[in-house]
């Protein structure tokens, strides 16, 4: 019994550690490619290892691009949609789970059917409206109208649905008012909720794509992701430059998910149970 | 003494609605800057997108009402038949491939087996880097000449090739990009789901005499058809949205490009590079009835399959 289980076991590392094998190479070959010089990138067959570590293509990349710039701007913008977003969903939230008020019924539909449609159909009309407001190619373009989301209020309605109601009668009735009540009692019971929203917020924001690209165009304003694809046209050969630039982009990242790997885990697998 | 209960009745009766009504100004004020936010950028864009699909908006922003003339040529665009074919392909592939190995990781990790906080870290780390930035890895990784790729195929006798500007192969790579991002991802929520099905059921089945295929087919499947449904429905949606890894992959001089345009690169394009904005406006009016519908589609379909005791 106990051979046979061990056996099973010894099977399942293996699978496991082809998948391990398949997730990591790409990263690995995108450090290693990184500290190549352009010849050893491109000799053929191929080397894995470097054969030795030269930082040129760091170098090459900070000075031509304005990357610590760009590196500020993602910063920025992924800090204040994060804080944004944190503020007004918690709020939200809370008055959808536990307040009652005329009309809450159709705002909250109304919040839902945000949610339900694709991000395509307000980009062209968000782009006017940024632009009609001059702040194309600005800061406030980046996050703007990421600091709303239908997304974290749902989110977090449910987290606060789930705290026992006692808990903020008492409250009340110490002679705390709602807003009272809301910051000392309620936001801290929901901390796990805030952290998931957090994690969420923070790899979307750090990550987006098309409306960095599309509302800022100059580079010393672009973010990480849309400066990433104009480095594609720069160097078009220079694969060690463009493994250098997709290293930096990533580490803050992934330094981030190894610190906060437990929450990030669970803010995940949250998403999917019924809560 | 009548008089007093009266007016204590009275007063209480009004203070309850004063504090009523202290807890809707309470209220407001709580979702007053997200209803303000998501109206001003997200309510009033929505219909904008409308008015516009009806307009002809040219590179200056100017609009002319047309009626249903954007309607009437997008339905006559072959290249919107292109884009959905290839978004529809991209997801009929992806989506079952990415759910059963999704599903595959999660069942190897709910065993008892060592190291599975380490697989789970390694396996979810693809999920949380920028996709552009593995984008470009894996362009480099499928390049023709100097990419990893070929020299492994090389090994094992393996003719290789230039995978993206070969419009027979380019989508699938781009597809397999997509699924090696997605996959530990899902697995972390299939297998949350996994470890919510109680123990007493797998004891039972044991009882029973069951082995693990037929207690994974009898038990773990039906017990998780809610959690793989959440998944489905959430693949489903945003593989029709495929925009990053393609844009960084394929770039428009590409042989391979009309086989891997999806419906929102054609929106981008036409948004964005061609300065179409009304045209593109109703593309993206097609892709939200065209999610709506599959959407719809399945939620019917889940009182067939989804089991939910």
């Amino acid at each position: 019994m106990h051979k046979r289980q061990s056996f099973q076991h010894i099977m399942i590392h293996i699978i496991l550690l082809i998948g391990t094998g398949i997730t990591i190479l790409p990263f690995l070959w995108m450090v290693f490619t990184s500290f190549k010089t352009v010849g050893e990138a491109m000799s053929i067959p191929p080397t894995i290892f470097p054969k030795t570590f030269n930082f040129d293509s760091y170098k090459n990349i900070l000075e031509s691009l304005p990357f610590g710039r760009v590196y500020l701007n993602t910063i920025i913008s992924t800090l204040v949609t994060v804080i944004g977003q944190i503020t007004f969903c918690t709020m939200a939230g809370y008055a959808f789970a536990r307040l009652n008020f005329p009309g809450k019924n159709i705002i909250f539909i109304l919040v839902l059917s945000v949610l339900m449609v694709p991000g395509q159909i307000f980009l062209v009309p968000q782009y006017m409206i940024i632009l009609k407001m001059g702040l194309l190619d600005s800061i406030p373009a980046l996050f703007l109208p990421n600091l709303f989301s239908a997304f974290g209020t749902f989110m977090m309605r449910q987290f606060f649905t789930s705290i026992p109601k006692e808990l903020e009668e008492a409250a009340m009735l110490d002679g705390c008012n709602r807003f009272q009540t809301f910051g000392r009692i309620m936001v801290p019971l929901v901390k796990s909720g805030i952290v998931a929203l957090v994690i969420f917020t923070a790899k979307f924001a750090w990550n987006d794509f098309m409306w960095p690209m599309i509302v800022n165009t100059s580079p010393k304003m672009m973010t990480l992701g849309p400066s990433l694809s104009t480095l594609q046209g720069q160097y078009i050969t220079d694969y060690p430059a463009q493994m250098a630039g997709a290293v930096m982009a990533v580490i803050p990242m992934v330094l981030l998910f190894f610190i906060f790997q437990k929450q990030f885990v669970e803010g995940v697998a949250h998403t999917g149970v019924k809560g | 003494m009548g008089d007093m209960t009266k007016s204590n009745v009275k007063t209480v009766k009004r203070k309850a609605t004063r504090r009523e009504k202290k807890e809707w100004v309470a209220a407001y004020i709580f979702i007053a800057p997200l209803v303000i936010g998501l109206l001003v950028f997200y309510i009033y864009p929505f219909i904008q997108n409308f008015w516009f699909s009806f307009n002809d908006v040219n590179r200056f922003n100017i609009t002319t009402f047309t009626g249903l003339e954007n309607y009437k040529n997008l339905i006559k665009d072959k290249e919107l038949f292109q884009t959905l074919g290839n978004t529809l392909k991209y997801v009929v592939i992806t989506v079952p491939v990415g759910l059963a190995l999704s599903i595959l990781i999660a069942t190897l990790l709910n065993t008892k087996i060592r190291g599975t906080s380490i697989y789970r870290t390694i396996y979810f780390l693809p999920s949380v880097t920028m996709s552009v930035a593995i984008a470009l890895v894996w362009k480099w990784i499928y390049n023709g000449e100097f990419g990893i790729l070929n020299s492994i195929l090389g090994f094992f006798g393996i003719e290789g090739q230039n995978w993206l500007s070969n419009p027979k192969t380019a989508l699938y790579m781009v597809m397999i990009v997509g699924i090696w991002m997605t996959v530990g991802y899902n697995m972390i929520i299939l297998l949350a789901g996994m470890q919510g099905i109680s123990r007493s059921y797998y004891e039972a089945a044991a009882i029973d005499g069951a082995g693990p295929f037929k207690r994974f087919f009898s038990i773990t499947i039906p017990m998780l058809t809610p959690t793989i449904f959440f998944v489905m429905i959430t693949s489903i949606i945003s593989g029709f949205q495929v925009f990053d890894t393609i844009y960084m992959m394929i770039p428009k001089t590409s042989l391979a490009y009309e086989s891997t345009q999806t419906l929102v690169m054609m929106f981008y394009r036409y948004a964005f590079d061609y300065g179409q904005k009304g045209y593109a406006a109703a593309i993206a009016i097609f892709i939200f009835a065209i999610i709506m519908l599959v959407t719809i589609f399945q939620f019917i379909m889940q009182k067939k399959w989804v089991n939910y005791d």
